[in-house]
């Protein structure tokens, strides 16, 4: 017989190692996402060797981790359980990897709705289908009312990067082109609209979606790639900031090529934010040889999440400036760093 | 929402540069105009507008950014009173990082102190209510714009009798800290004035601009079509030698300005003797509340000894807000005072000029080779 109930609150005992934890992983986690090697409980997951027979049969592996503390807890789009699968997910892919496994770790407050905690876990299970990766191993803490707000996602990953695959801002040079697989600033706008303090009527979703197949998709093209990342925390502002420093050259972007929906225009405006960096969890930044670059934006574009993608900038020798913008009407400005800890729990 | 992609329409923009080349070229002297407005100077440094002016049309900034020109003395006082027990502080945000001679908000709030921030009075009006055993304070700074909504919950306050409602008003008046620029001897050859000020004030009571002083002056708007288009009018008053104060931002801004708003503003407040950063005291350039809302007054409410106020050593914030001074001649700037670690408010206000400069301009301007 089960053990939770709808109406039930996650109870200090959920995470005191004993039968009420047991019950909880069996009835609420393993029947979302169940597969051998999580199945057997044990004390680490022992994986099998990569997969053959399909494209990645060796190489070596990416592995990442991620905390997610994201307020509030469900948006319009998505909810911190997509987001945690997300996020590292598109770590791995940023990396070249073709993401496979994924761990999960839980920090929940005493109180916490099992029913929301059930969404939650869905969420995971949902995403991590389209992103094929496997949960195969996790943990559940349980803090006392007050110590957490709500609940923490810890994920962890591993993928395998395939021979030949190759990426670093050591690679980015003069000539090359910057593409963005689609509008930014969507899942920032989301969690700010989401929070209760700005009452703001307007249809933003976040874009919070797994990258995986986007990035093996233009990674066919071998050495034409030479960086990837996506703009999580601080937007493109922040990821081509470091791109251009690590690289020592500078990035010139083209204001009216950058794809941006109106929504996340007028409320940036409204709020006086600036959309550049504004966090993304479902785009990609992609930094290309300059004669592949209208081949890898078609074929992004082919690719279900980036439809809208756009070639945005390129890149110059070095200026004083890393990063800069040619506006829509024909001035110049510098795209800064941005410092940060104005939008904090954004992911 | 009304589409005003017109106004930043990029042929459009191209042509106002376009003539506004020529007529600072016909005039063969460099110029200097200075938008008065924080959004103003935001804007501009946004669209990369000075990248698009001749090297003879020279942008200064004035004392425009309320947190800025808000004195050291102030933002001590809010701290010493945010450090009373049940004392909640309701502020802009850009206040809470503001640094005052010993500390912040921003660290008070990390030492235990309730410092909330809201986007308007009536979230300060709701934290009252939802917190009748604590009394809230309202950092109330802005200029003409932001006054007359302080004073709609001034008036609020009344009405509901909520008893644990205060303001510390730091309010600014624009006219009078022009007034006092130019009396000073400024070399500023014509003003963008505040378009949203100008919504509530409307243009009369910049009229001394030209009479008194003989500058050119318009009322301008906050898309780059505005500004160029305000730039473009104020050359050619110069090169025809007119003196007037013209209005750009005609689509909101009437001469007579908003008599309900102005109405409702003087129904709570009066003008007042007040101390800028920068300016020193200017006459009739603060708004106080009126004898029947005194006791509102978060000065009257909380007996507090203030030592001396000090600025920041070595900012020269003061210089800045006059326009007398670069930020990039500031030998603090992009050094030890950046966005990170800001020293002076000019720094630290998101509509700040050193904040304008260091974020989208930092010396030397883009495309120079490094």
């Amino acid at each position: 017989m089960s053990i939770v109930h709808k109406d039930e609150r996650i109870l200090l005992a959920h995470g005191g190692g004993g039968s009420l934890m047991r019950g909880l992983i069996e009835d609420l986690i393993l029947k979302r996402l169940n597969n051998p090697v999580l199945a057997r409980l044990e004390d680490s997951a022992v994986l099998p060797p990569l997969p053959g027979g399909g494209e990645v049969t060796s190489g070596r592996l990416a592995f990442t981790t991620d905390s997610y503390v994201v307020k509030p807890l469900f948006f319009k789009g998505g909810d911190i359980g997509k987001l945690a699968v997300c996020g590292t997910v598109n770590d791995l892919a940023a990396s070249g990897a073709r993401p496979l496994w994924l761990t999960l770790s839980f920090i929940i407050e005493e109180g916490f709705p099992i029913d929301q905690l059930e969404r939650i876990v869905d969420a995971v299970s949902e995403a991590s289908g389209q992103a094929e990766v496997k949960v195969v191993a996790g943990d559940i803490k349980v803090v006392e009312r007050g110590a957490a707000d709500g609940l923490y996602i810890n994920t962890s990953g591993i993928g395998v990067v395939a021979e030949g695959v190759n990426l670093s801002p050591s690679l980015i040079k003069e000539g090359d082109k910057v593409l963005v697989s689609g509008p930014i600033g969507e899942h920032g706008m989301a969690v700010i609209a989401a929070r209760d303090q700005v009452e703001l009527d307007i249809d933003v979703e976040s874009d919070v979606a797994p990258l995986g197949g986007l990035v093996r998709d233009i990674l066919d093209n071998g050495q034409a790639v030479h960086f990837l990342r996506d703009p999580t925390r601080g937007g493109l502002a922040a990821v081509l900031n470091e791109a251009a420093s690590a690289a020592g050259l500078t990035i010139r972007l083209f204001e009216d090529k950058i794809p941006l929906k109106s929504g996340v225009k007028a409320i940036s405006e409204m709020l006086g934010l600036d959309p550049l960096s504004l966090a993304c969890e479902g785009r990609m930044v992609a930094i290309v040889e300059g004669k592949g670059a209208g081949k890898i934006l078609k074929q992004m574009r082919q690719s279900p999440l980036g439809k809208e993608a756009s070639i945005i900038g390129e890149v110059l020798s070095p200026l004083v400036a890393r990063v800069i913008l040619e506006t829509k009407v024909g001035g110049r400005r510098t795209v800064d760093m941005p410092y940060g800890e104005e939008l904090p729990r954004i992911c | 929402m009304k589409s005003l992609s017109g106004y930043s329409d990029a042929s459009l923009c191209k042509k106002l540069a376009g003539y506004i080349k020529r007529l600072a070229k016909d005039l063969g002297r460099p110029v200097s105009f200075m938008e008065v407005c924080g959004t103003h100077t935001m804007a501009i440094f946004r669209f990369g507008l000075r990248q698009m002016l001749p090297s003879e049309v020279h942008l200064i900034s004035g004392p425009g950014c309320p947190v800025c020109v808000t004195p050291p003395s102030y933002i001590d006082l809010a701290i010493e009173i945010s450090k009373i027990d049940g004392v909640i502080i309701a502020t802009f945000g850009d206040m809470v990082r503001v640094p005052g001679t010993h500390s912040s908000l921003e660290k008070e709030k990390a030492r235990g102190a309730d410092v909330r921030v809201v986007y308007s009075p009536l979230g300060a009006l709701e934290i009252a209510r939802k917190n009748p055993e604590k009394r809230v304070v309202f950092l109330a700074v802005g200029f003409e714009t932001t006054a007359p909504t302080v004073a709609a919950g001034v008036l609020r306050a009344r009405q509901e009798g909520l008893k644990n409602f205060h303001i510390l008003s730091g309010h600014r008046l624009i006219p009078p800290a022009i007034r006092a620029l130019l009396a000073a001897g400024s070399n500023v050859d014509g003003f963008l004035l505040p378009g949203h000020v100008s919504v509530i004030i409307g243009s009369g009571p910049y009229e001394f601009i030209p009479k008194e002083f003989g500058v050119p002056a318009v009322v301008t708007g906050f898309e780059p079509v505005d500004i160029l288009l305000a730039l473009r009018m104020l050359l050619s008053q110069m090169s025809e030698d007119r003196q007037e104060v013209e209005i750009e931002y005609n689509r909101a801004a009437r001469p007579e300005g908003n008599e309900k708003a102005l109405e409702m503003l003087y129904k709570v407040f009066e003008a007042d003797e007040g101390q800028w950063r920068g300016l020193g005291r200017i006459p009739e350039s603060a708004l106080s509340l009126k004898h029947d809302f005194r006791f509102l007054a978060a000065e009257g409410v909380f007996d507090i000894a203030l030592g001396p106020s000090r600025e920041p050593s070595g900012c020269r914030c003061g210089e800045v807000l006059r326009g007398v001074l670069e930020p990039e001649e500031c030998g603090l700037f992009g050094t030890s005072c950046t966005p990170q670690h800001a020293i002076g408010p000019c720094m630290v206000s998101s509509e700040g000029t050193c904040a304008a400069h260091y974020k989208y301009e930092r010396s030397p301007a883009p495309l120079e080779r490094a």
